[in-house]
């Protein structure tokens, strides 16, 4: 009896490898925490992987709810991506519930987050230099998964970050034609701390730290008053917060609101902002609009 | 640094809009809510309010999923959501044994169960946050109409069928044993509260729209006794928690829907235990006397 079941326990050990064996033919099944870091992985990738990502485009990470769907691509996965810096707190619990055993790679590895008080801010992205090292940390664990591809991987991850250098510059030149004492804009979220930072642009949030929470008077206050001690004249509204406060702000002060400016997460596909460079490029070209607007004034 | 009354009290609403609108909405919401929830109590019907208001989820999914985030849209969802479980609700107590509060149990379960199913299958659940919690610095002029529309439709019903609401309230079997027009007028009183809700729902949430609407009145319970008294105590209570509550939220950077249901809260503690009829000193110091005589 014992020897039979032994025996058993070894052959259903030997059909749980046969699938992981079966798995060096398909491309890489690699899973990643949001849109935007699936699709940089997608440019690096290009047919060596299947990317997926957890949170979809035009959703919001941090209230993310995952579905058993998620949980198994999880345990399928050969690569787990997410950003790092405390963005994606559900991760760690879901990676541990799914029964994936592989590497689970930061993006944002070896990068000096900002702070804020004393938290980091996890929006790094919202940084191309730092993009930049995010397409490299990417690189290196995809080769590390996929040696046979290595040199593919190299090559488009080194035509990727050479069409983020372009794009650096072109944000660049936008913005020097702003003075830096009227790079001033409001918006909902502070996810553009890093982008403020790169470009001399101070952005005023009416928001906490986090989207789910809700805004104090306090804060809502203080936003009314430094746009109209600094004359903003710019308000943003993300694509995924609510319009209420900044249109009450807009109305109070006279201020005029832009366009949209995606922080977390693409858009639709088609609808402006649906790759990485793509966000990046309408978030640049919309805040540079505005402020261009208000200086000719 | 110090600050004088006129800076604690005053500055915040003569300097900022939103302040002031905010405060306009607080008051709409407790003249309406306050009479509401004292009826609530009176009828033994506490939880029903928190019912009601979970019962508006799926009707708000609905009407998201339908128009986007529009505040019309999604209200006019709740209404009819939260009143289909309301006629259900009364239906079943009426044709089965089971009582009324078992079968809004089990209604609302479904509608909340329905509710998180639409939203979590219909794009971003984000605006729908917001709508649990609400945005009271952020109220425009439509749901500022619709909060004033609503707080006067309570008003004018409660005025002119205040007789047979109290005596419904005081003695609801009597209802049962009458028939047709107060059956009617039950489902009038339910509308009235899910009306309410919806109109709190706009400024508040829907999980702090309840709050504003039972606390007041169950702390009025320790104060007051007649009917009119009480309500009267508890729309004073909603208006000082309204008030009040958005100044700590100014003053203290506290978010706002929170500490206005918190010091409504407060003012349920402080009237618990020293309220004028039945709270914890009243009884101690009625015992007292007792032993003394």
């Amino acid at each position: 009896m014992r020897r039979f079941v032994t025996f058993a326990l070894a052959l259903a050990l030997l059909g749980l490898t046969l699938p992981l064996r079966a798995q060096t033919t398909r491309p890489l099944q690699v899973v990643a925490s949001f849109s935007i870091l699936a699709d940089m992985l997608r440019e690096v990738a290009g047919d060596a992987a299947q990317v997926h990502s957890l949170v979809g485009a035009n959703a919001d990470a941090h209230v993310f709810e995952p579905t058993p769907a998620d949980a198994q691509r999880l345990a399928q996965a050969d690569l787990v991506v997410v950003n790092g810096l405390h963005f994606e707190g559900w991760i760690d619990r879901l990676v541990r519930s799914s029964g994936y055993r592989g590497p689970v790679v930061e993006a944002s590895r070896s990068i000096e987050p900002r702070r804020v008080g004393r938290t980091a801010d996890p929006h790094a992205w919202q940084s191309l230099a730092h993009a930049q090292r995010y397409v490299e940390n990417m690189r290196a664990a995809l080769v590390a998964a996929a040696p046979a591809q290595a040199k593919a991987i190299d090559a488009r991850a080194a035509a990727y970050r050479a069409r983020i250098t372009e794009l650096d510059a072109s944000a660049r030149a936008a913005f020097d034609a702003v003075p830096r004492e009227q790079r001033r804009v409001v918006s909902t979220h502070d996810a553009f701390g890093y982008l403020g930072d790169a470009y001399g642009i101070t952005f005023i949030s009416p928001r906490a730290w986090n989207t789910d929470s809700e805004a104090s008077a306090a804060a809502v206050a203080s936003v009314i008053r430094q746009v109209r001690q600094h004359q903003a004249r710019a308000l943003f509204v993300e694509n995924i917060t609510d319009r209420r406060s900044i249109e009450r702000i807009a109305q109070e002060t006279g201020a005029r609101v832009g366009g949209t400016l995606y922080s977390d997460a693409l858009s639709q596909p088609g609808a402006g902002a649906d790759t990485y460079l793509r966000l990046y490029a309408h978030n640049v070209k919309s805040i540079a609009a505005a402020l261009q607007a208000v200086a000719a004034r | 640094m110090s600050m004088g009354l006129y800076e604690i009290f005053l500055q915040p609403f003569v300097e900022f809009g939103f302040m002031r609108r905010a405060l306009v909405a607080c008051v709409a919401l407790a003249l309406g809510s306050a009479p509401m929830g004292t009826l609530l109590v009176l009828r033994r019907m506490s939880l029903m309010g928190d019912a009601m208001a979970h019962a508006v989820l799926p009707g708000a999914a609905i009407g998201f999923a339908l128009a986007g985030f529009s505040l019309p849209a999604m209200g006019a969802g709740g209404l009819a959501a939260a009143l289909l479980v309301a006629v259900l609700a009364g239906w079943v107590a009426q044709v089965t044994t089971q009582r009324e509060d078992a079968s809004f149990a089990a209604f609302y379960l479904i509608a909340l169960a329905a509710g998180v199913l639409i939203v979590s299958t219909h794009g971003s659940p984000v605006d729908l946050m917001h709508v649990l919690f609400g945005s009271i610095l952020a109220v425009d002029d439509t749901a500022l109409v619709t909060v004033a529309g609503v707080a006067s439709v309570t008003l004018l019903v409660v005025a002119a069928a205040y007789r047979p609401l109290l005596v419904a309230s005081v003695d609801p079997g009597f209802l049962r044993s009458v028939g047709g027009r107060e059956r009617a007028l039950h489902f009038v009183f339910l509308g009235l509260v899910v009306l309410n809700l919806v109109a709190g729902f706009q400024a508040l949430g829907t999980l702090m729209a309840v709050g504003l609407m039972m606390l007041p009145a169950t702390a009025a319970r320790f104060w007051a006794r007649e009917v009119w008294s009480l309500a009267a105590m508890a729309t004073g209570i909603a208006l000082f928690s309204g008030a009040g509550g958005l100044l700590l939220s100014y003053h203290l950077q506290l978010p706002s829907g929170p500490a206005i249901v918190l010091l409504a809260g407060a003012a349920y503690l402080v009237s618990l235990a020293a309220g004028r009829h039945d709270s914890l000193l009243a009884r101690r110091s009625a015992l007292h006397a007792h032993r003394v005589a």
